[in-house]
């Protein structure tokens, strides 16, 4: 790997795991991490949501492919679509699946939009950057994956996902864990297959490649048809970029997409606390035992004195 | 208690029995002198305890449940609001309310204020108990409670706001304990720790200054993380770190104020004169550092929302409830702390710090659960988890309370031990 892969950096030079070194070395990685900008070889999915028919044979094939438990109501049932969670919203990502498959009415669209929602591997996940056990591993081939085996079940990357995308299997008592999409990582990815869900799509919605790949093609097809797609492709960009991208014909904001994210990653936020920190350690052991001779230095005088 | 003093009973402050020359074994330091028969029958005559009878019979079920079933028993389990009422009010209130112990050692040990020494040791117990039941919450949270340990031991990620709370805290916790320790020196007639804590003070006491300043701004920038969820008038990205910790300063504070005063209320009996007699002064002298916290963070949140062009939102019902908070949290007691400084009145003082409390706690629950995910909707917790929530807070008390019978504290320790 040619990138220096900051975490393993840290890992190696905290042995001694002190904390007042930990935290000063996590300044350190976060200033490089604005600039991070994804592994240049990872891989990415192009989602042209105006193909999509919602048949949701991708919820299916993701069941299968991750072993999850069967569904409450069969795939081919699509009274899903009218389901509606607290608030009002549409289905989410579960503990038992890792991608759904929501219907949008637009108003003065003839049929309705079908939106797939999974992880979007971004390229600076937020899920990764707030964990405190480094769970989450950002692959060279552009998925997110997880370590259950030392989460302890914080849930801050639930907190910190701008997506909602993680969700946790609260219903184990012995051993919860989160679950997410990991892009077929163990089984597909790793040996340069498309996840499951884009291989079984019989309409061609999603497009596997090099993320880079996706992007040039994302945009040619905005350009070969003005005026189909509306001129902007969501993830391209959006909290540092993300590895699953999407097309759409009606503006993001109608069908469900968060719009107001931003183009920096969620970590760019968190910086300005993470720049006192190193500040702090180093400035305040002095100048508080100064504090505290100034403060007695009467005292201490009087103690001399009294001595001679 | 005050029935017993009364008829004569006089609490353990010596490690000599008056009268003869034996010295005091554990179980009298345990039952405060009382025969067991006695201790009993004041535990039943009561009346606290038979509330926390009740609190305890429902919560110990539902607890354990929890553990048995799991989270999703206890919680409505949501992957929208993955913390509820355990960390919104046992971690984010409970923290900035124990801030006491880092401020009143900083007075009495680093400025050298000996004003506060009566009522130092009141501060350090609750940062150490506040802390402690931080950590217990936690633990009834956290998934898989067991694993703890791991940022520490097994799997670090160090980049992680978290991991500076994981690891401050636990320092933290055992400098409250160090600091605590000539407490328990001279109830067990030590000689040692309690000189060689005192020889090492001013490093403790600079080190629970660094870690809180740390740990009390990292709960802040934790919500930083989320900054489409948590609501823009309570997010700053700038300076949300500082909000928390300036808030923590008056809020540790008011706390003590609170709790002394619930003392001398309810524990009369245990306080000494030189507490009752010095804490009207040393609870205005407490005072004056609450009101200037209290319009340093009045001035920085304004700040805040001028930084980031929020005042939009003033108009919006979450801005009513925002200016709620701010009129009723920080301007209303700074008013009163002010007025109870300039006309010497300590029961005005009390009073303006009951309602600092509550007006911290408002705060961080607003962060953290009731504006969270503005743009979704509200979510009120399950029962059960209120029910597990005020279990453990009544456990912090009745801790806090056993520790206060004992412990000189409230009252100073009329031993050999130096």
């Amino acid at each position: 790997m040619k990138k220096l892969n900051r975490r393993n950096f840290i890992k190696g030079s905290l042995a001694g795991g002190l904390a007042a070194a930990a935290t000063c070395n996590a300044k350190d990685a976060k200033a490089a991490g604005g600039d991070f900008g994804g592994y240049p070889d990872s891989m990415g999915v192009l989602v042209d949501l105006t193909k999509c028919v919602g048949c949701r044979t991708c919820e299916a094939a993701c069941n299968k492919e991750q072993g999850l438990p069967e569904p409450d109501k069969p795939f081919d049932d699509f009274s899903v679509f009218d389901e509606r969670r607290e608030g009002g919203l549409p289905r989410r990502t579960t503990e038992k699946a890792y991608t759904v498959v929501n219907r949008y009415e637009v108003e003065g669209r003839a049929h309705p939009l079908f939106r797939k929602v999974q992880c979007n591997h971004c390229n600076e996940p937020a899920c990764l950057t707030s964990c405190f056990v480094n769970a989450y591993t950002k692959t060279p081939e552009g998925a997110v994956i997880y370590n259950p085996k030392v989460c302890v079940g914080c849930r801050t990357c639930m907190i910190a996902c701008p997506f909602y995308v993680p969700a946790y299997s609260y219903s184990s008592a012995i051993n919860p864990v989160v679950k997410k999409c990991i892009m077929c990582y163990d089984t597909r990815l790793k040996f340069g297959r498309p996840p499951a869900c884009v291989e079984a799509c019989p309409q061609g919605v999603m497009t596997f490649g090099k993320r880079k790949d996706m992007i040039a093609l994302a945009h040619e097809k905005i350009n070969a048809k003005p005026g189909k797609y509306v001129g902007h492709v969501y993830g391209e960009t959006e909290v540092g970029g993300t590895s699953w991208m999407y097309l759409s014909d009606v503006p993001f904001a109608e069908i469900g997409f968060d719009t107001h994210l931003g183009k920096e990653p969620i970590i760019s936020h968190v910086k300005d606390f993470l720049a006192i920190v190193p500040m702090v350690l180093c400035i305040w052991p002095a100048l508080f035992t100064g504090f505290h001779l100034l403060a007695t230095r009467k005292q201490t005088n009087k103690e001399n004195s009294t001595k001679a | 208690m005050e029935k017993l003093k009364t008829a004569g009973f006089q609490p353990i402050d010596t490690l000599i029995k008056p009268d003869t020359n034996n010295p005091w074994s554990l179980k009298d330091k345990l039952l405060l002198g009382l025969s067991p028969q006695e201790y009993m029958r004041q535990l039943l005559r009561n009346p606290f305890n038979w509330i926390l009878a009740v609190i305890y019979a429902i919560g110990i079920p539902i607890l354990v449940g929890r553990f048995i079933f799991g989270l999703g028993w206890a919680t409505h389990s949501s992957y929208d609001y993955p913390w509820g009422l355990f960390l919104g009010w046992g971690l984010f209130v409970m923290v900035p309310l124990s801030a006491s112990g880092f401020m009143l050692g900083t007075t009495v040990e680093l400025f050298g204020r000996k004003d506060f020494k009566p009522i130092e040791r009141l501060g350090l117990l609750n940062g150490l108990l506040g802390y402690f039941f931080a950590v217990v919450f936690l633990q009834v949270d956290l998934g898989q409670p067991w694993r703890l340990v791991y940022p520490m031991f097994v799997s670090l990620g160090p980049a992680a706001v978290l991991f500076l709370v994981a690891w401050h805290v636990a320092t933290y916790l055992s400098v409250q304990v160090a600091e605590l320790v000539p407490a328990a020196s001279e109830l067990m007639g030590w000689v040692k720790p309690k000189k060689f804590i005192k020889s090492i003070v001013l490093g403790l006491t600079v080190s629970g200054i660094i870690l809180s300043t740390l740990h009390q701004g990292a709960l802040g920038a934790l919500f930083t993380y989320a900054p489409g969820k948590v609501h823009p008038l309570w997010y700053s990205a700038a300076f949300q770190w500082f909000h928390f910790f300036c808030s923590s300063i008056f809020g540790g504070l008011s706390m003590l104020i609170a709790v002394s005063t619930l003392s001398k209320w309810f524990l009369k009996w245990r306080c000494d004169n030189n507490f009752l007699k010095n804490l009207d002064t040393i609870t205005l002298g407490i005072a004056k550092g609450c009101s200037l916290a209290l319009i340093t963070y009045l001035v920085i949140k304004f700040v805040a929302l001028a930084h980031d062009n929020e005042w939009g939102y003033l108009l919006t019902g979450w801005g009513q409830l925002y200016i709620f908070e701010i009129t009723a949290g920080v301007i209303f007691p700074l008013f009163l702390f002010t007025m109870a400084i300039r006309t010497n009145r300590a029961g005005l003082a009390r009073l303006a710090a009951f309602i600092a409390v509550f007006g911290i706690a408002l705060n961080r629950l607003n962060t953290a659960l009731i504006t969270f995910n503005w743009n979704l909707y509200q979510e009120i917790p399950h029962w059960r988890e209120f029910a597990i929530a005020v279990m453990v807070y009544a456990t912090y008390i009745v801790v806090y309370r056993a520790v206060l019978y004992r412990l000189p504290i409230l009252y100073t320790w009329q031993g050999d031990s130096k």
